[in-house]
């Protein structure tokens, strides 16, 4: 957070971030883009190609359907317009993670034009990100390189892995509409909620299926726009934001310095939290562009696009104001709760389960996300499901846990995998609101205790405390703690 | 018994094998003995699978005929660009030596599926660049009827395998003219189908918008069997779609009724005098069983051969650029780095005219060249398919001679790229229109045979095998080269 606050001290000196973001999103389609291999993540190299894919001499390929029809639905909740005609085009160079030495990839006409997301950052406030263009390409695969840096420069030699090699991907291109590394972060992770919600990719930035490059320049705020530099290799959201931090800042220097910002890849180094570049983009590559003759264009009629339309499922902004609207819920649980589907799913079943929102929202938001974060777990793998959950709500609500407890009985639910009411039973836990045998504890405590209770009655209220202590002791705790003040007032008395 | 294979079509063929008068291992290895006899000669094998012929002869003999299976035994050769699983496939280029594919080639799939037996992979230009068949890397076809001279090309080796009796027939690609100049050259019949009729998955591609599968036979009822044999729409590639109806067995007699434009531009001062001699025979030859000839103009087809030679190199670029020394193939030992490797292995690999057509293809491409080359060069092919469409509202088909000359003499034409290209003047602009367009011999000049092309709407590969068979029964040719003679 310091750097954060270092960076917009600087912005307040008169400079103006403008960011674009450019995000790849690995589809989670069963096969690959343009051949019938399995879609996998950690199989050992090599294992999951065909001729199609390691670019054999002869091969063509051949689209999957259902990554058009993801990159549509991606499309669609962004906003976006979806050309009626759309082809692919070759992006030509050489790399050995590009089997064909072209990647298939779409250049004049994408499949999706001009749309936008409302991003609402964590004061409330809405800001707006234009989308430039959504398209549909193919992954390459993956280097290893040999040697102490990891890195190709200085490596021994480099092993080449297709088995990422033609994963669907969809590249989402933004407008310049970013102004500071919180929102851009605030984007990206609405960004990831929204694809998560559509439920076509697994959005996960360590494993790759999330990929976010930016383009970042500076200004004098009303100035024309900057020289901007491409920054790389920002494989979380907190690097993303780190990263656009350190960019802005040496920019801010470069300029302070008087000296001119020089187009160029900038390479994020998580490890030191600094910035290196790596080419200018003046010699950067002609992709030599040209339509794809191997496969025809892939025509989307209104209908296409209407059936894709329909079944796009509830979106985390509609979410959020239906969550304030029906359940009471705050703006921001609301926004938290809609930007993960699964987990406001959860919500909502135990909201209609247990009859209360508000606790609802407070258990789930409260000891559930904190025990699915501390475990790293998704709310779909969590041991206690959201009908479990009910069950111990309602032992709070009929009086047989207090708040205290039921949070106890909640973490061992967690470990042992069993339902509240049978660790209740195990642990004798349940609260003791015996209306008979509260009585006859509370007089035996009077009785052993005749000072403090003689202290009571010349006015003392606060040995109140003593005997509400004693009574605890005598219950191991289990008391309920409202019917032992009255009791305790009532025999005081 | 003895098999005298010279002049054996396909179908001969197939009837000795279902008169049972000879078994396929006997039909096989009469071919292996011919292709032993000539092909030191010819040079149109780049590689005999003698092994795996025999074996897959012997397998069709073991068992039971099957009825649906008609052409179950004969053998075929494969023109090296088409990929053979587990048989080396080199497209005549140094960069794929060794290169052993680990699939079929979806023709190669249906014809092994048919039971025809290979019998090897023919030479060619390198990735079917060229049309004398010098590019390839490896050794020089000759022309069966004079081996002094080129067999043309492409598919140099397929048309002179089946010209030379090595095979009853094959397979061929034609990009530009790749099957049926050669055809033209070896007196051999060559089809090119329409755009799609035939997959392209595992044919090496050259230039994808353009390259197609087709057959080359010693007469028209051999090329349409092969057609039916290798035509259809398969999943594996999106741009084919295969015919609308079957090529059929062509019967034709006349051709009463039907109107063929000769076209003008590609008639003229454009070709030879013995060329234009022959092809003047054929188009009486047309009109004495019925044909109405009559010339027209189609402006754009001069524009052909400029436009081709942006396109085809453009996507050839492209296409080639995956042989880069990682995954198979030739990878140069003089490399210290990524990027020595990449430029000494495809230095070291390619032929010249691969080179040359790299680098145009590459610079039409170039931003700031591409609006002028290759967008100007699609807008050109447009153009080229309008004006056909336009002569098919008044004609059935358009005809011409398939190539300017008849074969010119070994390494005449090697060091003048420009006049080699203008051999596929007459084929080219039906390349870019997409259209089926078949040779068939239609005489000699000085010996050397001369092709007749015709060409008909897209998917009308019916109607031009059985117009082309109508006219073949008139001329009634020898298309026996009399190899004893010409290449002692």
């Amino acid at each position: 957070m310091n750097a954060d606050k270092n960076t917009s001290a600087k912005l307040f000196e008169g400079w103006e971030a403008v960011i674009g973001l450019e995000i790849h999103v690995q589809l989670n389609t069963r096969t690959k883009m343009f051949c019938s291999c399995d879609v996998t993540f950690g199989e050992p190299p090599n294992t999951k190609v065909c001729p199609i894919c390691l670019g054999h001499p002869g091969v063509l390929p051949v689209t999957n359907e259902k990554a058009v029809e993801y990159a549509t639905k991606i499309a669609l909740a962004l906003n976006c317009s979806v050309a009626e005609r759309t082809i692919f085009h070759r992006k030509n160079y050489f790399y050995p993670d590009l089997p064909k030495a072209y990647q298939i990839s779409q250049y004049d006409l994408p499949l999706g034009l001009a749309g936008h997301l409302d991003v609402e950052l964590d004061d409330g406030s809405e800001f707006r990100v234009g989308i430039t263009r959504v398209h549909i390409e193919e992954d390459a695969g993956k280097l290893v390189h040999a040697g102490a840096s990891g890195r190709i420069n200085g490596a021994d030699y480099s092993l080449a892995d297709f088995n990422r090699g033609g994963t669907p991907l969809v590249e989402i291109v933004t407008e310049p509409d970013i102004r500071t590394p919180d929102q851009a972060r605030a984007f990206l992770t609405q960004l990831r909620s929204l694809v998560q919600c559509l439920d076509v990719s697994d959005v996960n930035m360590e494993e790759g299926s999330l990929r976010c490059d930016a383009n970042v320049s500076l200004r004098q705020p009303g100035e024309p726009l900057g020289t901007k530099t491409e920054l790389k290799n920002m494989n979380s959201f907190r690097f993303l934001q780190r990263g656009l931090e350190a960019e802005i800042e040496r920019q801010i220097d470069c300029l302070e310095r008087g000296e001119k910002v020089i187009q160029s890849t900038v390479h994020f180094d998580p490890d030191s939290g600094t910035v290196s570049c790596l080419r200018s983009k003046e010699e950067a590559h002609d992709y030599r562009y040209f339509p794809e003759p191997d496969l025809a264009p892939i025509e989307l009629d209104l209908s296409y696009v209407e059936r894709v339309r329909a079944s796009l499922p509830e979106l985390p902004a509609a979410r959020k104001e239906r969550l304030v609207a029906d359940y009471g819920l705050s703006a921001k649980d609301a926004v938290t709760l809609a930007g993960n589907k699964g987990l406001s799913d959860y919500f909502e079943t135990l909201a209609s389960a247990t009859g209360d929102a508000r606790i609802s929202a407070n258990w789930v938001l409260g000891e559930l996300s904190g025990y699915l974060n501390a475990a790293g777990l998704d709310v779909s793998q969590s041991v206690v499901e959201a009908p479990g959950l009910a069950e111990l709500i309602g032992l709070v609500t009929d009086g047989t846990l207090s708040g205290k407890m039921a949070k106890e009985v909640f973490e061992a639910m967690v470990t042992s995998g069993k339902d509240a009411k049978s660790i209740v039973a195990d642990k004798g836990l349940g609260q003791i609101s015996d209306l008979g045998e509260l009585d006859s504890i509370v007089l035996q405590v009077i009785e052993a205790n005749p000072g403090p209770a003689e202290q009571f009655r010349q006015g003392n209220q606060k040995v109140v405390g003593f005997f509400v202590g004693q009574v605890m002791k005598e219950t191991k705790g289990q008391a309920n703690p409202q019917m032992v003040n009255d009791l305790l007032k009532k025999h005081l008395a | 018994m003895a098999i005298n294979v010279q002049g054996l079509t396909a179908h001969a063929c197939r009837d000795l094998l279902a008169s049972r008068e000879v078994s396929s291992t006997e039909l096989t290895q009469a071919y292996l003995d011919r292709i032993d006899e000539v092909d030191g000669r010819i040079q149109a094998y780049l590689l005999v699978d003698r092994e795996g012929a025999l074996e897959a002869a012997a397998a069709v003999d073991a068992k039971a005929p099957d009825q649906r299976k008609p052409w179950e035994g004969v053998p075929i050769a494969l023109k090296d660009v088409l990929c053979t699983k587990g048989l080396e496939t080199t497209c005549a280029s140094r960069i794929l030596k060794g290169y052993v594919p680990p699939y079929d080639a979806t023709v190669v799939a249906k014809l092994r599926q048919a039971g025809l037996v290979f019998l090897g992979k023919l030479n060619m230009d390198e990735f079917a660049m060229g049309s004398s068949t010098e590019n390839s890397a490896y050794q020089v076809t000759r022309n069966p009827w004079d081996c002094d001279r080129v067999p043309g090309g492409s598919s140099g080796g397929s048309a002179a395998c089946v010209a030379a009796s090595e095979a009853p027939w094959a397979l061929g690609t034609d990009t530009g003219g790749s099957i049926r100049q050669p055809a033209s050259f070896c007196g051999v019949t060559g089809l090119k189908p329409t755009y799609g009729a035939v997959s392209r998955y595992g044919l090496i591609a050259f230039a994808s918008s353009l390259d197609q599968i087709g057959p080359l036979t010693r007469n028209t009822k051999d090329a349409a069997a092969l057609l039916d044999l290798i035509a259809g729409r398969d999943p594996l590639d999106s741009t084919s779609t295969g015919l609308n109806e079957p090529a059929g067995i062509p019967t034709r007699g006349d051709l009463e009724g039907l109107r063929f434009g000769v076209v003008s531009e590609l008639t003229g001062e454009a070709c030879d005098p013995g060329v234009r001699e022959v092809f003047q025979s054929a188009v009486d030859a047309i009109e004495s069983v019925g044909g109405v000839c009559e010339p027209v103009s189609l402006p754009s087809v001069e524009r052909g051969v400029a436009a081709y030679y942006l396109i085809a190199p453009s996507e050839a670029s492209s296409n080639l650029a995956r042989f880069d020394g990682v995954r198979y193939g030739h990878r140069s030992k003089h490399a210290e780095d990524l990027y020595e490797m990449y430029i000494h292995t495809r230095s070291e690999g390619f032929g010249a005219e691969v080179k040359r057509r790299i680098m145009i293809g590459t610079y039409a491409l170039s931003a700031g060249y591409y609006d002028a080359y290759y967008a100007q060069a699609q807008r050109t092919r447009t153009l080229i398919i309008k004006d056909f469409e336009e002569v098919f509202r008044r004609f059935d088909y358009v005809i011409s001679p398939t190539a300017p000359s008849v074969a010119f003499k070994i390494g005449e034409k090697v060091s003048d790229p420009l006049a080699m290209y203008l051999n596929d003047l007459c084929t080219i602009p039906v390349s870019l229109a997409a259209l089926p367009g078949i040779s068939i011999p239609a005489g000699f000049s000085a010996g050397m045979p001369v092709g007749l092309q015709i060409v008909g709407p897209h998917f009308s590969e019916h109607g031009i095998l059985n117009a082309a068979h109508a006219v073949e029964q008139r001329l009634a040719l020898d298309l026996v080269p009399p190899l004893e003679e010409v290449c002692g």
